[in-house]
């Protein structure tokens, strides 16, 4: 692979931006960039993560204070541009406040903040993160959160499906979408979405926690793995 | 002119308050069994320094609007009073 930057960018009270790094270090030819928060340069960075954790301690509402970091203003110029942004968790959440993406992160229905292994189904594979699965493929990804339970207007929903945004959902290992399998009360088991454009995606599981078999799964492997192919566009 | 104004940020109606359910249960189990419903939200007090209660409503707005409330899944009200 030739050389690519991924930005990582760093809020105060991200947690998962060393598992991300990490992870993307994994990769031969990929070289991971931490920003912080209150920088204003992407480094030439060639894709941004907004890692997980609880950016300004989930003040407000999750999300809603780092969507304002000076960071963010590239980040949304970036996007905008075609650059591709991947959210995970709380950067998931970062993005739904920016209007990166559409919906809202709710508190779990069940109350409980959780914390374990999570089996979710690739609904779209046609995207750059996700064409080195198989459409319908059961993937084993962790997942840590109170407020993950995607919620949007019943239009917003309808648009989505329509247009192929929904991209991963809930599911039980054999890929049923039961009400089981959507441990967080999410509305038609969402567990992550693209923009119409399908440059920016956001989700709840975390793909850097499934990329080394000591940690149970290395299904998270092939999302960074699509992305960094189309940006070397091997 | 300084204004303080009082607003209060809640969950839209169709959405489920987990929070206000678990009070509302507990409040059940203390024997309030007239208790139908609660819902939890937030109240915020912010001042304004503003040259009239009516810039100071805009910039209100506004803030509400941008970073207070959400409004895919929250409504906002506030009162304005003028401090001196």
């Amino acid at each position: 692979m030739a050389d690519v930057t991924v930005g990582i960018v760093v809020f105060p009270g991200s947690n998962c931006d060393h598992d991300t790094e990490y992870a993307v270090a994994s990769f031969p030819g990929v070289r991971p960039v931490l920003l912080w928060h209150n920088e204003h340069d992407l480094k030439g960075s060639d894709a941004i993560i907004l890692p997980g954790g609880f950016s300004f301690g989930d003040y407000l509402r999750c999300g809603s204070i780092a969507r304002f970091s000076p960071i963010m203003r590239e980040v949304i110029e970036f996007a905008q541009k075609g650059g591709p942004v991947l959210g995970i968790c709380n950067g998931f959440q970062v993005l739904v406040e920016s209007g990166l993406l559409e919906g809202a992160l709710l508190r779990n229905t069940g109350k409980k903040f959780i914390c374990r292994q999570a089996t979710i189904k690739v609904v779209n594979n046609t995207t750059i993160f996700t064409d080195g699965y198989r459409k319908d493929e059961v993937l084993r990804f962790p997942v840590a959160h109170g407020e993950g339970n995607f919620f949007a207007s019943p239009e917003t929903i309808e648009s989505l499906e329509e247009h192929g945004q929904v991209v991963f959902r809930y599911s039980d290992e054999e890929g049923g979408e039961t009400e089981e399998a959507n441990f967080n009360g999410s509305l038609a088991n969402i567990a992550g979405i693209v923009n119409r454009e399908g440059n920016v995606l956001g989700l709840m599981p975390h793909p850097e926690r499934a990329s080394e078999q000591l940690l149970g799964s290395v299904d998270g492997r092939r999302l960074f793995e699509s992305l960094f192919r189309h940006l070397t566009g091997a | 002119m300084a204004y303080k104004a009082k607003i209060r940020v809640t969950l839209r109606p169709s959405i489920l308050d987990v929070q206000g359910k678990a009070a509302q249960h507990a409040l059940r189990n203390l024997g309030y069994s007239s208790v139908e419903s609660v819902r939890i939200g937030k109240y915020m007090e912010v001042t304004i320094d503003e040259s009239s209660n009516d810039e100071a409503g805009r910039v209100c707005t506004e803030i509400c609007q941008k970073l207070l409330s959400n409004p895919v899944m929250e409504d906002f009200t506030f009162e304005l009073e003028p401090l001196n």
